[in-house]
């Protein structure tokens, strides 16, 4: 339990509900019934039947065979791009649809950086053949057009926000608003382990699915109880809690994840909060942020939409504090190349999220006997337009 | 906190001497101008107005409204900060005697010290302090020792949705009077408070808190004021005011325009 949530909602001294009063009711809610839902079986049995049929999980840990020859070491892909819409974010919005219709709610609102977020909860909405309204910053609207015009096909309502930088953050802003505003038939889909408790935890345990397969695949695939290393790319930080979950006590585990540094941790264009980020209270959360001294989110970069926020879920501000988890940051061009690498050694277009995860092998001792394992949380259908630009095809 | 100690406070002094018809105003400091800030504070109390909340700005503003999601965002550009804003109040206490209170999100209150940000407050003659995202219990764990010490009221919200019991510990916790939010909505989005509060503010009404309540979010114009002032001691009024202030840049002549217009008939 050293580094899951307490019953305050805190992860060491980060974490907790910092709600105005209009999110009590909703929130208090969610924390008294979310565990209680969750464990009953009829919850259960339905999470898991549409994990396996509709998801298509468990999703495959691949040996990259080229890939460790190149690194002269092991390397597992954990497959969640193999997902139904393209990354691991469908896991946690079936849960939450499925937890929201228990709680009697007939309206379902979410945020979107990338788009994936909101695709995935665009799509349990029509699964589930409840409204959906995804709130998305302007700049991400015209940035990611294909994943606007899925939630459209899917029936979301896609609302643009002006506000601020125009990105995720702003997006958030919201979301919240809207949910101060309808209290009564609506429930947020907050696609990350940020914003109040309970939703850190919550997010984790839909994605906790992700370190649970790798376990169970990685003894019948190698016979190895426990990978030397696990890496994953760290935004909010949902696919990096999924792939670390079940390891976080097998302390023997080496726990990386990969920030954005965008232009570089040294430049103003960056979204690696653990690198330059001081704690403090945003959406709720006490966490890492990146902010001036008076207090003021500043405005985070990378090219990655999907990473592209100013904070980090409460458990890896208290993973990198306690220094069970180690955080590294690649930048933009790294992270460009480690998914041309990737395309060319296995025949797979990593997400520029995932790609971060990549990037990190580069910075990282191996040893041959080594059992690396590295969550390939998305797809990079959704990025051609960037590669084609950089790579100039 | 001892009776007398309470006294001292002047939201305290406010509702004992005043029972109805009280009018709170919001403005962000920092907007339109600078250094508005003063003068903005002069103008409401000469206008009649008895009880002022200067916004601190905050980059994300979640509990609020596209008009002070504006201010803030001029506020800021506009180069306001905590640091300023106590500067620019250092001497408020020689030209205002309503109470004041600073409302604000809590980071900007964190990263200035909790303690600090407390003692600045009786030191320029802050009475009390609005801040949403400070939730009782945190507030109750971590930092009510500071605000006790300083003699500054942390003032807390209620809304439709909040329950009676949750209702009973919030007017327990209080001290100077409850912000009661009209309606479940973020600010300067409210529809006619008559049309869904009735109700709400009536239930509330027959609670009989110990505490004084206020209303806001959704009080706007004359009518929004007096029918709250029916259900309450007074309400609050933040974003039609912050609009009257973009739209006038004259302050003597807008402010006096805006309390006027809200005070007619009362």
């Amino acid at each position: 339990m050293k580094y899951q949530v307490d019953e305050n909602g805190y992860y060491g001294e980060f974490g907790g509900a910092w709600i105005p009063e209009m999110m009590y009711t909703n929130i208090d809610e969610l924390k008294r019934r979310y565990l209680e839902i969750m464990e009953s079986a009829e919850f259960k049995n339905e999470f898991d039947l549409l994990l396996k049929d509709y998801v298509g999980r468990p999703s495959p840990l691949y040996f990259a065979k080229r890939l460790s020859e190149h690194y002269n070491t092991n390397i597992f892909l954990k497959r969640e791009d193999l997902n139904h819409t393209g990354s691991h974010k469908l896991n946690n919005t079936i849960g939450q649809i499925l937890l929201a219709q228990k709680l009697g709610k007939t309206r379902i609102i979410a945020e979107t950086g990338a788009g994936q977020h909101g695709v995935a909860t665009a799509t349990v909405c029509a699964l589930k053949g409840i409204k959906c309204v995804v709130y998305m910053g302007a700049l991400d609207v015209s940035r990611q057009a294909p994943n606007v015009k899925k939630m459209k096909m899917l029936g979301a309502k896609v609302i643009p926000v002006h506000s601020g930088n125009k990105t995720l953050k702003d997006a958030t802003n919201e979301a919240m608003r809207d949910w101060i505003n309808n209290p009564v038939d609506t429930h947020y889909i907050i696609g990350s382990v940020v914003g109040p408790h309970p939703y850190p935890d919550m997010v984790a345990r839909f994605q906790s699915v992700i370190s649970a397969e790798m376990k169970s695949q990685l003894l019948a695939q190698t016979g190895f109880e426990l990978p030397t290393r696990i890496i994953a790319c760290v935004g909010g930080g949902s696919n990096a809690a999924g792939a670390f979950y079940h390891f976080l006590n097998d302390e023997q585990v080496e726990l990386i994840g990969v920030e954005a540094a965008g232009k570089g941790v040294d430049t103003n264009e960056t979204a690696a909060t653990l690198t330059v980020g001081t704690i403090g209270v945003l959406h709720a959360s006490k966490t890492m942020l990146m902010q001036n001294s008076d207090g003021q989110i500043t405005e985070p970069y990378s090219i990655s939409a999907g990473l592209d926020y100013p904070g980090i879920g409460p458990m890896h501000a208290n993973l990198h504090k306690t220094g069970r988890a180690k955080f590294l940051a690649a930048t933009d061009e790294e992270v460009l190349q480690a998914a041309l690498f990737l395309t060319q050694k296995e025949g797979i277009i990593p997400a520029l999220e995932s790609a971060h995860a990549l990037a990190g092998l580069e910075k990282i001792r191996m040893q041959p006997e080594d059992v690396n394992v590295i969550n390939l949380s998305g797809s990079g259908n959704k990025d051609m337009e960037t590669y084609l630009d950089y790579f100039g095809y | 906190m001892k009776k007398n100690e309470n006294m001292k406070n002047r939201i305290n002094k406010l509702f004992n001497n005043k029972k109805e018809n009280i009018l709170s105003v919001y403005f962000t400091a920092g907007f339109p101008n600078l250094n508005d800030t003063v003068e903005i504070i002069q103008q409401l109390e000469k206008n009649g107005v008895d009880l002022v909340e200067i916004g601190i700005p905050f980059s994300d503003p979640t509990a609020d409204g596209p008009i002070i999601q504006k201010s803030s965002e001029a506020a800021l550009i506009n180069g306001m900060s905590l640091n300023l804003l106590f500067e620019q109040l250092k001497t408020i206490r020689e030209s205002v005697n309503i109470p004041l209170i600073l409302m604000g999100y809590f980071n900007p209150v964190f990263q200035f010290g909790v303690e600090r940000f407390c003692q600045k407050c009786a030191e320029v003659g802050i009475d009390g302090a609005i801040l949403p995202d400070l939730p009782l219990h945190e507030f109750d764990n971590e930092y009510k020792s500071f605000f006790k010490e300083y003699n500054l009221h942390n003032i807390l919200l209620i809304t439709p949705q909040t329950s009676e019991s949750r209702i009973n510990q919030i007017d327990a916790a209080s001290e100077g009077f409850i912000y009661m939010v009209s309606s479940s909505s973020t600010t300067g989005t409210g529809k006619k408070v008559e049309d869904f509060q009735q109700d709400y503010f009536e239930r509330i009404k027959q609670m009989n808190m110990k505490n004084p309540r206020l209303i806001g979010f959704g009080i706007s114009d004359n009518a929004t004021f007096k029918n709250a002032c029916k259900y309450a001691e007074g309400a609050i009024i933040g974003s039609a005011f912050v609009k009257s202030l973009s739209a006038n840049p004259n302050l003597k002549e807008s402010i006096a325009q805006f309390v006027k217009n809200i005070q007619k008939n009362t």
